[in-house]
């Protein structure tokens, strides 16, 4: 493991997001029960869990795609409630990469990753693209820089999504299952940006079930199931040894699949 | 070698013989068969035609628009008096059906739009009150609902009794009469600094564009907009004395004179089209908008775009381009529907041209005027729209 993947893990370092006693509703559903969670700056947490256990609400709640309904949540040293003006901040400092990509159809590569510096940052349009392009190359394609997202192959339109969050410079990036709409052979490229975003230190929560790069990068991995955290440990005690019967099962349907 | 005969691309072998097995072959001898019959139809149309009029005396060719139509307009956007000549009058029946169109296709967008969003709603009441609305006016046929307007609008009082909702406002059973300002050149003043309002709103928004993009700078070009073609006209107007002299309506004996008359024709041709195509276009907003993925509202969000801006630069630009078309063709239908006006006696181009028809005898030259009418008013929509629509999916793929 290289160097500067060291674990920031329970060192001293400033905290990005915390979540204190953190529970959510659909209608009677109880989705997210009592979540506590602190991520610290440079930090990298993999989540996994069985379909439906709430990974995707949970991340979701930290830029305010979905609202918690008790409980604390911390970004950045602020804290998220109806404060519209709180929620613009925060979402101005936390990327996410979508599992669909969400890319703007009508906009070329470009617009779309110069669209929110110019109008959330407002930064200069040539350099919001100066930018624009750095970060394309970063992805390793900056050939593609005048197409549409249409023309792309998927794991193309995925690494343009990550470059779009980089674009707004963002302290934290939120990841929900980056990889699973990708055929086989495009994860791998999309998984290399990731790899090198986190040598570089980008505190980040990724719900995947690669766990090939979970070992590689985690600082820990957390497992969800029915709405709560389960089991929560760096990558070596969590494949080695499992505590809960849950995880030990869940760990052997997903690892028998690889 | 781009321009070598079809034949020196066969494979060797093939021969150049031509066979009806060949696609190009094919389609000559179809497009050669549908020509010859077309031509063949029309040749005998037309030869039956002129027969026939010649052996009942009908005079042909357009001359008899230059004569006096002695046919009274029940209104009309231009001087028009019945001494005037049959082609005035058609003048006036084309500008009637401007006029219906236009307004009906700016109300019924405006209504549309709303109902469309409003069946969206997350408030249960309102989106199902929207979907009633909808299925219900889009089921009724339109001669229907014009003849119910009308209906309504016929049983009002007669002037004597005239309702007077507001002061100087009578509604009666012809129609809607209210004050309406007069000429002065202090109103001249007014629209003229309101007509450079709009011309400046669109130079300072030009401007805002080039500045944001150097510096990153924005401008509340919206507010800007407000002031220099509201706030502007109207603090020039209250400088020159705020000065507004009306046409007042008076109540007479037997009439109402003064101020300006909306006929009941009007009102309910316009309510009518109005209500009715906007239940279509609510259909065609509402799909619109659902056409444009959940993904892409959270991506917006996620990115930091304010939910105008979102909506501005990232929804609406998407959910246009499945809007434009079936819109054009509601525009094309509300033009076509205007000619129902023939039913409640609204004096459009059909019902102008259908009376001066059957006092001249001159069936062909009658139709072929509403023919050409309607389709010089549908094929410039149709271009105005293709125009727009090339210009907002050109930046597509
Ligand atoms: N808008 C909603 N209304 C009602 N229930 C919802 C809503 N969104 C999610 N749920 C439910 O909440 C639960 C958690 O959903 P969530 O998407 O967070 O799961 P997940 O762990 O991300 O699953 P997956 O691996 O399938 O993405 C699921 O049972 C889901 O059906
Ligand atoms: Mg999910």
């Amino acid at each position: 493991m290289p160097a500067s993947l060291a674990p920031a893990h329970n060192t001293g370092n400033p905290i990005a997001v915390e979540m204190r006693g953190l529970n959510k509703w659909y209608g009677e559903f109880h989705v997210l029960r009592d979540i506590n969670l602190t991520v610290r700056k440079g930090e990298r947490l993999v989540i996994c869990g069985p379909s439906g256990s709430g990974k995707s609400t949970m991340i979701r709640c930290i830029n305010r795609l979905e609202e918690h309904q008790t409980g604390t949540l911390m970004v950045d040293g602020i804290e998220l409630t109806n404060d519209v003006r709180n929620i613009d901040a925060i979402r101005r400092e936390v990327g996410m990469v979508f599992q669909q990509f969400n890319l703007f159809p009508h906009l070329t590569v470009l617009e779309n990753l110069t669209l929110a510096p110019i109008w959330v940052r407002k930064v200069p349009k040539k350099e919001a693209e100066e930018a624009a392009m750095y970060y394309l190359e970063r992805v390793k394609i900056p050939e593609q820089a005048a197409k549409y997202p249409g023309q792309l192959s998927g794991g193309q339109q995925q690494r343009v999504a990550i470059a779009r969050s980089l674009c707004m410079k963002p302290k934290i990036m939120l990841f929900d299952e980056p990889t699973s709409a990708l055929d086989p052979e495009m994860i791998k490229e999309v998984l290399d940006v990731m790899v090198e975003l986190a040598r570089e230190g980008m505190t980040m929560l990724c719900v995947t079930h690669e766990m090939g790069f979970a070992r590689e990068v985690a600082d820990a991995i957390i497992f969800m199931d029915r709405g709560e955290i389960v089991e929560s440990a760096p990558p070596s005690t969590f494949f080695a040894n499992p505590r809960t019967d849950r995880l030990k099962l869940f760990l052997s349907q997903i690892l028998r699949g690889h | 070698m781009a321009t070598a005969p079809r034949s020196a691309r066969r494979p060797p072998g093939a021969g150049v013989k031509l066979s009806f097995n060949d696609p190009v072959v094919r389609a000559i001898f179809w497009q050669i068969v549908i020509v010859g019959a077309v031509g063949l139809v029309v040749w005998w149309l037309v030869g039956n035609t002129v027969r026939n009029l010649e052996a009942r005396r009908i005079a042909s060719g357009f001359d008899y628009f230059w004569r006096e139509a002695g046919l009274p307009i029940g209104e009309a956007m231009i001087e028009y008096q019945p001494s005037d000549n049959y082609f005035r009058a058609l003048v006036v029946g084309v500008l009637n059906t401007l006029r219906i169109a236009v307004v009906s296709i700016v109300l019924a967008t405006i209504l549309g739009t709303l109902i469309g969003v409003a069946r969206l709603s997350r408030n249960w009441l309102v989106a199902k009150l929207a979907s009633v609305y909808v299925e219900t006016l889009r089921n009724l046929p339109l001669l229907l609902q014009l003849l119910f307007w009308y209906s309504v609008l016929q049983s009002l009082p007669p002037p004597r009794e005239a309702l007077n909702p507001l002061p100087h406002v009578y509604l009666f059973v012809r129609g809607l009469q209210m004050p309406w300002p007069q000429w002065t050149p202090e109103l001249g003043t007014v629209l003229a600094v309101m007509g450079i309002g709009i011309v400046a709103s669109f130079l300072v928004r030009g401007w805002a564009k080039r500045r944001q993009m150097l510096t990153g700078e924005q401008f509340p070009i919206g507010w800007t907009a407000v002031g220099l073609v509201v706030a502007l006209p109207l603090a020039v107007f209250v400088m020159q004395g705020a000065n507004l002299p009306l046409d007042v309506p008076t109540l007479g004996r037997f009439n109402i004179t003064g101020g300006i008359l909306i006929t009941p024709e009007f009102t309910a041709l316009l309510i009518g089209l109005v209500t009715y195509t906007a239940a279509f276009i609510a259909e065609i907003v509402r799909s619109g908008i659902q056409a444009v993925s959940h993904g892409q509202t959270e991506a917006a969000a996620a990115l930091g775009l304010k939910r105008g801006q979102a909506l501005r630069l990232v929804i609406l630009p998407q959910a246009l381009r499945v809007i434009i078309p079936p819109m054009t063709s509601q525009y094309l239908n509300v033009t076509k529907n205007s000619s129902l006006a023939v039913a409640i006696g609204y004096p459009d181009i059909v019902s102008i041209a259908n009376t001066i028809l059957n006092q001249t005898g001159q069936a062909i030259e009658g139709i072929g005027t509403i023919m050409a009418v309607y389709l010089t008013v549908s094929l410039s929509i149709s271009a105005f729209m293709n125009w727009y629509n090339r210009r907002i999916a050109l930046r597509e793929r």
